[in-house]
């Protein structure tokens, strides 16, 4: 353990005045820690992680750590992180959004950086609450979930990050929770040296306001939810019906990566420059 | 011309054509935008040419929210980074704008402007976000919003635009109107090293001294390109020098107070305008946008029937070019504005006039340029 | 400096959207503008639609730097629809010039007109009626004296797509041979240089 806290120190901001913001039993340092340790163990160099938050809590997960990093509007962590990756390839690009900004405000973006498949490792980190401005639904809240502005319990479906992700044409799709740290820091390791766009779910807890407002007493509570209900993706697969709705599948959705944009289109213009330079050299 | 031999480059080209020689001029080789008219040919031109430019993106967004932010990063980067839109995508790119203000990064931002509000008339010019340009983003906060009003000076503006993004480190927007960016006239192409072109800043100290938002002489601290060994923390929260997010009042006034002094002190270098036949005139015309064209005619013709009238043109429209403005309001009794709003600059010009001059204004919001007669008018009345 | 010095000549070309009138007063302002010189503003007005709705280019011609780059007052109109016709013939000055075509404006609002079927030409004559604005553009070679046909030549490859130019430098020529063979005096007609623009303006 003390290695591992050693090595997070390491990546940590010795001149950002702690403690973090983050609430006790909250699951994204969980998420940071074992992004941390999977950018260590591929041997990133710092100055080539480039980390894009949005806006919310797990907006301000990425000032703690020595990468670059940038703190974007509310749901627009996708838009910066493609103009940051088009213009310099080179760059290993992380953006880290939660379910709101993700799904709700940064929607469209979603679903287009998706399509076009730009090289972003994108985390979605789905507490299924607004989180930061105390407690409101969020497009992940559960039906039937209570929350400040579902006081009715929520009415509307939620939003399935997987299922969007696969829908949009996402090359490397993967989800995990909080609970499932090892789990999580594979699937980083992975998505983060796939090419195009790649896509990881976190569902991480909330207990400050999701957690009192849906029953759960403690963190822990939340915490054992999470142990209970996920189910490796081939154990879910195989499950009865009734049992399926109870639970939810982690592991990898899929892992088809195709070459990204980015790569697409300077391999183009350096065909059509060659092909001028030919043209003029004749 | 026809039998002199050409030595640079001519086009017969549209305003819009002429932003995008203009950008490639100054070294821009990123451009994000979505198709709106009258901006797309400024689009369409860039995904022409910059696949043949050494590193040159083009990509085309979702929407121009979207595509702001991608400049914003492209900027943050290391590019010279722009857009290109029109009012309805000008409205969307209001809240990128405020980021790119507070995390000063440098790019330019063209908006071709059309009748409004809403979708209002898409193929027809109007000058109704001149306001908006400065004050559309929430927050206050200093930006610096050019303007232009044939091709030539399309081309020229834009490179000043560039010119002043890099060397302030701002989001500079650059107003046409649908008349400048679709009129088509000769452009001559000046050859590289015949205008100055600007770039950013880089900082010289090893990485461990630098200090991301470090007050000095001029303002603008220096900015690295993301991935050259200078990392830190980029944020649209206030934030301390070190780029850390702070509520301290101390360190709020000082970061908000330097942004607006490195753009307010350098106000003699920004303020660009041209005054014909201001010196002896006993009646000025103040103008700007294709409207300043509008007004030369004007101003033509009331001194052919002996009226001595007079034009300011102004090129950048804020930081308001306040001391030409009240140069002309103090030896012209009579002062016109027109444009093709209901009184946009013209409230400015009455806000610096303190009872110097009576100001009239003409304005006109049918989605037709204001005509020389129009302005001819108050010019001979008295 | 050109030739003919010229003060403000202001030239309106109208029609329908998909007439090709945007791209006929684009090759006119630069053949005007880069070939002979003049300092040349050429606008255009046209509604959401790209075909058949109303479409107008304006070219504004000079031997002086032109300020307001609308035409005020036309000197000559062409009119390729009866209801753009009817639609600006109030801006053409009292001794302008109306060129309309022959067949789509079977009623002009005035007895002092030149029509030639340009649509029927450019289809039968070359098998094409898109050509019929190049064929437009061959008659104003012979109506404008600052317009050369060597100019307009020169002009269509850096406008047209490669595959087309061939057959619009014979629509070029046929306009013009046909304009002049149905009125050879009409270039005279012009005064280019008006003693004050003011007078003639509404």
């Amino acid at each position: 353990m003390a290695a591992i806290t050693e090595l997070i120190h390491d990546y940590l901001r010795h001149n950002k005045k702690f403690p973090h913001v983050l609430c006790a039993g909250c699951g994204h340092g969980i998420v940071l820690g074992a992004l941390i340790r999977s950018i260590h163990s591929l041997g990133l160099s710092k100055d080539d992680v480039v980390l894009v938050a949005g806006i919310g809590c797990s907006g301000r997960v990425a000032v703690y750590v020595d990468f670059n990093t940038v703190h974007t509007c509310h749901g627009r962590a996708l838009t910066v992180a493609t103009g940051i990756k088009m213009a310099n390839p080179k760059l290993k690009v992380i953006a880290l959004m939660g379910d709101g900004d993700a799904l709700a405000i940064g929607g469209n973006h979603f679903i287009h950086a998706a399509r076009r498949n730009i090289g972003i490792t994108a985390l979605v980190l789905n507490n299924s609450i607004y989180g930061m401005t105390g407690g409101q639904a969020s497009p992940a809240s559960p039906t039937g979930s209570m929350s400040t502005t579902t006081p009715l319990g929520q009415l509307e479906r939620s939003f399935d990050v997987v299922d969007l992700g696969l829908a949009c044409g996402a090359g490397y799709v993967a989800r995990a929770t909080a609970m499932h740290a090892l789990l999580l820091g594979k699937l980083l390791e992975e998505a983060l040296t796939r090419p195009g766009f790649c896509l990881v779910e976190v569902r991480t807890p909330c207990p400050t306001q999701y957690g009192r407002k849906n029953g759960f007493k403690t963190a822990v509570e939340m915490y054992r939810w999470y142990k209970e209900r996920a189910v490796k993706r081939e154990r879910w697969d195989s499950l009865p019906e009734d049992q399926r709705a109870q639970s939810f599948p982690i592991g990898v959705f899929r892992d088809a990566p195709q070459p990204g944009l980015e790569e697409r289109y300077y391999a183009a213009c350096s065909r059509v420059q060659e092909k001028t330079s030919c043209q003029q050299s004749q | 011309m026809a039998s002199k031999k050409r030595s640079r480059k001519e086009l017969f080209a549209q305003g819009n054509d002429a932003v995008v020689e203009g950008a490639l001029l100054s070294g821009c080789t990123f451009y994000a935008g979505y198709p709106i008219t009258p901006s797309t040919e400024i689009a369409e031109g860039m995904a022409a040419r910059l696949p043949y430019v050494p590193d040159g993106v083009f990509i085309q967004m979702e929407d121009e929210i979207a595509s702001l932010g991608a400049a914003i990063g492209a900027s943050l980067a290391g590019r010279k980074a722009m857009t290109a839109t029109s009012g309805p995508g000008f409205s969307l790119m209001q809240e990128h704008i405020g980021y790119a203000c507070m995390v000063e990064a440098p790019l330019v931002i063209v908006n071709v402007m059309r009748g409004g509000p809403s979708t209002g008339l898409p193929t027809s010019p109007a000058q109704g976000d001149v306001q908006q340009a400065r004050w559309g983003t929430h927050g206050d906060h200093s930006i610096i919003v050019l303007s232009a009003s044939n091709v030539q000076e399309c081309l020229e503006m834009t490179v000043t635009a560039f010119n002043f993004a890099e060397k302030y480190r701002t989001p500079v927007i650059l107003l046409l109107d649908e008349v400048t960016a679709h009129t088509r006239e000769r452009l001559v192409i000046p050859e590289a090293g015949e205008v100055e072109i600007l770039s950013r800043v880089a900082p010289s100290m090893p990485p461990e001294w630098y200090v991301p938002y470090e007050d000095g002489l001029r303002g603008v601290p220096p900015m690295p390109a993301m991935g050259s060994g200078y990392r830190y923390h980029v944020t649209g929260l206030t934030h301390d020098r070190n780029g850390f997010p702070t509520s301290r009042p101390d360190e709020v006034q000082a970061l908000i107070s330097r942004q607006f002094r490195k753009i307010d002190q350098f106000f003699y270098d920004i303020q660009l305008t041209e005054s014909y036949l201001c010196d002896d005139a006993e009646v000025a015309v103040v103008a700007y946008g294709c409207v300043a064209r509008s007004a030369r005619l004007a101003v033509d013709l009331a001194r052919e029937q002996g009226v001595r009238a007079g034009l300011l043109h102004l090129k950048t429209l804020f930081p308001f070019p306040r001391p030409a403005v009240e140069a002309v309001l103090r030896t012209c009794p009579r002062v016109v504005v027109p444009e093709m709003n209901m009184g946009q600059i013209s409230r400015e010009v009455k806000r610096v006039n303190n009872g110097l001059a009576a100001v009239r204004t003409v304005n006109r919001i049918d989605g037709q340029i204001i005509t020389p007669q129009e302005i001819l008018k108050p010019l001979l009345r008295g | 400096m050109p030739a003919i010095p010229i003060d403000r000549f202001e030239i309106r070309l109208s029609g329908l959207g998909g007439q090709g009138i945007l791209t006929l007063g684009r090759i006119l302002g630069q053949a005007l503008a880069l070939e002979h010189g003049y300092h040349v503003a050429q606008t255009q007005s046209y509604g959401p639609e790209a075909r058949g709705g109303a479409s107008r280019a304006d070219v504004v011609v000079s031997s002086r730097p032109i300020s307001y780059p609308k035409p005020v007052n036309l000197d000559l109109l062409v009119a390729l629809s009866q209801e753009a016709c009817n639609l600006y013939y109030r801006d053409l000055k009292g001794e302008g010039l109306l060129l309309v075509d022959a067949d789509l404006v079977p009623q002009p609002p005035t007895n002092r007109f030149c029509a030639l079927p340009f649509t029927a030409l450019a289809r039968e004559k070359l098998g094409n009626a898109q050509a019929m604005n190049i064929v437009c553009l061959g008659a104003l070679v012979h109506v404008l004296p600052m317009l050369s046909l060597k100019a307009v030549k020169a002009t269509l490859p850096a406008v047209l797509p490669a595959k087309i130019v061939e057959l619009n430098l014979k629509a070029v020529e046929l306009g013009s041979t046909r304009a002049r063979k149905r009125y050879p005096d009409i270039a005279t007609q012009w005064t280019f240089f008006s003693p004050t623009t003011t007078a003639s303006m509404p």
